[in-house]
């Protein structure tokens, strides 16, 4: 097992099949430098290449963020054309749309834990084709009809003769057909013909993030390589009006005036070292020597900024009881998001009708590698080479060559691993990527730029602020008959991917996707989107839209059950009834967690969710220390139905890991906005989880014969409403506002 | 003037100014990226080296401080990814991102050097200096309990 990460180098013979049909060197369509060189006995394909050293090349099309997917995607490919797995080396596709697309965005994008889902279907036909052509060969070879012909990893057999071939010794004299072979449903493995998928191997980037090898865009060296840094606007929408050198105390030991050309002012230190400020219609950059020199040149930039942009004098707390007042006003505008019989007439009528209204504060996603990347182009600038680690790279590469006003093809991409995504990186403007290209163009040198830990809080893009207004409705048997959910919130696909957002028709699936939570039978259902537009900058978080969602839908549907006097779990356990597979998950973590087993001093909560099909349901036990209001989570259960688990061991990595994220939300993390900005800077005002401050989590992952659906942050969103619902639970006090902060359940708690 | 020190056991030379954080002349001078640059406050542990032996804060260290020194970095832990810590949390898979985990593996290392059979309340003490967003504590739990007893 090896792996490549850059450009794909395939110069060795061998062949490769194309998702379209199988072709001939076709290296013109793919920016793969040497290949078109490697002879016209090549045969190349966008997907595999068999070497005739038996090596097998996978492509894997996804960016890996610490998810896993580099592995799990070359892996479903891997499982039907049956390759040797220690053979396999795992090259990470170029950016190239038309060819490694993500089948559910149309473009190469990897978010909303969707990539195995997405791709799974596709990976497995790309490899059954690439066996069938083996099977095709070495039946042609042998003179033996194919019928006979079976595989073992890297292997085709002969079972009646007993001969066998690798896969690389019949990519020495393989021929390729015109047309790629038809795969029919039924030609597929069996789950339990499965040899890897479901069967953990080592995620193949994981030695190298043990001993310091792995690249992140942060690390890149580049030959005469300077360092940038960016004073971005503290407001999405203001310009630098006066930016003042003479105040800059680098600058007040200046041995000369600043040289200005252009946007660029070249300033000479007494010390003899150079720095250059960039001014930048949102900002002004600073390129230096060393990154020391450029971050304090940065810091004691003194910039006074337009007050244009929306968001000057916005304040998050004041505008939170704004939104609660759109939400609660039911003739306020709302968008209709989903219907289901007539809520509005079923609550009219309903015996009994509950209200309630939850909050959520704004939230940082905090990735370990404060945002960078670095950018060379060109002395004419009319090429780039690019460094950087993005969720979606054929939108980087569109970015830099938009900002230089060439075409994406003189662009040249360098995949590097992400330190952290939660889907701070897939905006459509990539920002840190552009001001990489700026920067490097400013002086047609190569640009490492840096966001610090602060510049990367102050330019955060936060998941919203919003409100949740829900009601429900109880016929006088009792029976749940109404929901109506509205939610008001800061619109986000706008301002994430104008271009998505268009696509989907100005639905804003990011802000408000799950919240007429359709998995509850509920025979009347009305749930409204109440879009603000404060002006701040917005963005996807771990969760989506459904982190602050399921707060208000499983606090809510807590608060109904407690209300009629019934268990928890059974109240949910009776809202999907007809769905199998959550009544087994349901069961299966109260089981976990021994549900019916009252705590000492503590107390548990119940959640469940179908998360785009993967079946989760969460029990948290919290304490609470009634004088201080610190809230302590000392175990949390766990148990997911996602299908097929194609990593057992990953999903279980990556539940805890949604866990914890889950936890920061629920219990600290808030970023507060003054006057439009935000005021917290760095770890020690913004409260990330720590582990000492982290539960004992015990996950089950059930493995069940559907298709896979995600893994990669569905326990994020119920971690809070379980802890809330055990809060309520225990003190009879209901937390209806995220972060759960000290403060804030010491003033509840009274 | 110049800074001498060792890193990972090399004579090393810095001529960055006095008040240069260590993390940056290691990262760019030494071109040594497996130190990762997280907070630049202390805050986070991605930087942490061993100083003489001990665990530090390379972002909070400055350059003047280690002359005379000897620095090791997550290169110089082992020169094969052998130490048992490293071989540990590749058992364990601890990594997702991996970003924090050059930080969090030279935290356990200190911590094994200094006390080769912590229990686990040592540990999660010692190992709360540093964050990883992906939460992969369980695992990093886990890890030193089993480098503790395979070492």
């Amino acid at each position: 097992m090896t792996i490549q990460i850059g450009n794909a180098d395939i110069s060795r013979r061998g062949f490769m099949i194309g998702a379209a049909g199988f072709t001939f060197a076709v290296a013109s369509r793919l920016p793969l430098g040497g290949a078109a060189a490697a002879g016209k006995d090549t045969l190349l394909s966008p997907w595999v290449t068999i070497s005739i050293d038996d090596m097998v090349a996978i492509m894997s099309p996804a960016a890996e963020m610490g998810q896993g997917s580099l592995t799990s995607l070359p892996l479903i490919l891997a499982e039907e054309l049956d390759a040797d797995w220690s053979k396999v080396r795992v090259v990470v596709a170029p950016p190239n749309d038309e060819l490694y697309k993500n089948p559910a965005f149309g473009y190469m994008y990897t978010a909303g834990s969707n990539a195995v889902t997405a791709y799974f279907k596709d990976l497995r036909r790309f490899g059954a084709q690439v066996r069938k052509v083996l099977l095709a060969n070495a039946a042609r070879h042998w003179a033996v009809p194919v019928g006979e012909l079976t595989t073992e990893p890297n292997v085709v057999v002969h079972g009646k003769s007993g001969r066998r071939l690798t896969y690389g010794e019949i990519a020495a004299f393989a021929e390729v057909p015109a047309k790629a072979p038809d795969v029919a449903e039924g030609e597929l493995k069996k789950t339990d013909q499965f040899r890897l998928i479901g069967k953990d191997v080592m995620r193949v980037e994981l030695p190298q993030k043990v001993n310091g090898s792995a690249q992140y865009s942060i690390d890149v060296q580049v030959p005469g390589m300077l360092y940038g840094a960016v004073l971005r606007a503290p407001v999405e929408g203001a310009a630098p009006d006066a930016i003042d050198y003479g105040n800059h105390p680098i600058v007040s030991a200046l041995s000369s005036k600043p040289a200005i050309t252009g946007v660029v002012a070249t300033v000479w230190l007494a010390s003899g070292v150079l720095v250059r400020f960039v001014q930048l219609p949102y900002g002004v950059g600073v390129i230096a020597d060393t990154p020391w020199v450029a971050f304090a040149a940065k810091d004691a930039l003194k910039v006074t900024w337009t007050r244009t942009g929306k968001a000057w004098g916005f304040n998050s707390e004041k505008g939170l009881n704004d939104f609660a007042a759109a939400a609660r006003d039911m003739s306020r505008p709302a968008k209709l998001w989903a219907k289901e019989g007539d809520a509005v007439a079923a609550l009219q009528n309903a015996a009994t009708v509950v209200e309630s209204e939850y909050r959520n504060d704004l939230v940082y996603h905090a990735q370990m590698e404060p945002l960078n990347a670095v950018a060379s182009v060109s002395p004419a600038g009319d090429a780039c080479e690019l460094w950087c680690g993005v969720q979606s790279k054929t939108i980087a590469v569109t970015v830099a060559a938009d900002a230089l006003k060439i075409s994406p093809d003189k662009i040249t991409y360098h995949d590097m691993l992400m330190g952290g995504g939660f889907g701070r990186r897939g905006h459509r403007d990539e920002e840190y990527v552009h001001d990489a290209v700026v920067l490097s163009n400013a002086v047609k040198k190569p640009v490492k730029m840096m966001w610090t830990r602060e510049d990367d809080v102050h330019n955060g893009r936060f998941n919203p602020l919003s409100v949740h207004f829900l009601r429900a409705g109880f016929d006088a048997s009792g029976k749940l008959i109404a929901y109506h959910h509205r939610k008001a919130t800061d619109e986000v696909t706008a301002f994430q991917d104008p271009v998505r957002f268009g696509r989907q028709n100005g639905r804003d699936v990011i802000a408000f996707v799950g919240i007429d939570a359709p998995y509850y039978a509920i025979p009347n259902r009305l749930a409204e989107a109440v879009p603000q537009s404060s002006g701040l900058r917005t963005s996807s978080l771990r969760g989506i839209s459904h982190l602050t969602n399921i707060f208000a839908i499983e606090s809510f549907m807590d608060e109904l059950a407690r209300k009629r006097g019934v268990d928890p779990a059974v109240f949910r356990r009776d809202l999907v009834k007809t769905n199998p597979r959550a009544l087994n998950i349901i069961d299966r973590v109260a089981h976990m967690a021994d549900w019916g087993r009252k705590r000492d001093g503590s107390a548990l909560g119940f959640t469940y969710m179908n998360y785009s099909g993967t079946q989760i349901a969460l029990v948290a036990e919290a304490a609470v220390d009634r004088k201080t209001g610190v809230v302590r989570v000392p175990n949390v259960w766990t148990a997911l139905d996602p299908g097929i688990a194609v990593q057992p061991d990953n999903i279980v990595a990556q539940t805890e890991s949604s866990i914890v994220y889950g936890l920061g939300f629920a219990l600290w993390e808030r970023i507060t906005v003054d006057d439009g900005a935000a005021q917290e800077s760095n770890f020690y005002d913004y409260h990330v989880p720590r582990l000492n401050e982290v539960p004992q989590m015990f996950i089950e992952v059930v493995s069940t014969d559907n298709h896979p659906t995600g893994v990669g942050q569905m326990a994020t969103p119920l971690v809070a409403p379980a802890i809330a619902n055990a809060l309520a639970e225990l003190t009879g006090v209901r937390l209806r506002e995220t972060p759960m902060s000290p403060d804030r359940v010491k003033q509840a708690l009274g | 003037m110049a800074f001498d020190f060792k890193v990972n056991g090399k004579a090393a030379r810095s001529d960055a100014p006095p008040s240069t954080p260590l993390l940056w002349v290691i990262r760019e001078e030494l071109k040594l990226s497996g130190t990762k640059f997280g907070c630049g406050t202390g805050l986070c542990g991605a930087c942490m080296v061993h100083i003489d032996g001990k665990r530090a804060f390379s972002c909070q260290t400055q350059v003047s401080q280690v002359a005379g020194k000897a620095v090791t970095t997550i290169e110089g832990l082992s020169p094969d990814s052998s130490h048992p810590v490293q071989k540990a949390w590749l058992a364990e898979r601890v990594p997702q991102c991996g970003y924090c985990q050059s930080g969090q593996i030279m935290s356990a290392a200190d911590l094994l050097a200094h006390n080769p059979k912590p229990n686990r309340s040592q540990i999660v003490e010692h190992m709360s200096t540093n964050i990883c967003r992906c939460g992969s504590y369980p695992r990093i739990v886990r890890a030193i309990e089993r480098a503790a007893k395979e070492a």
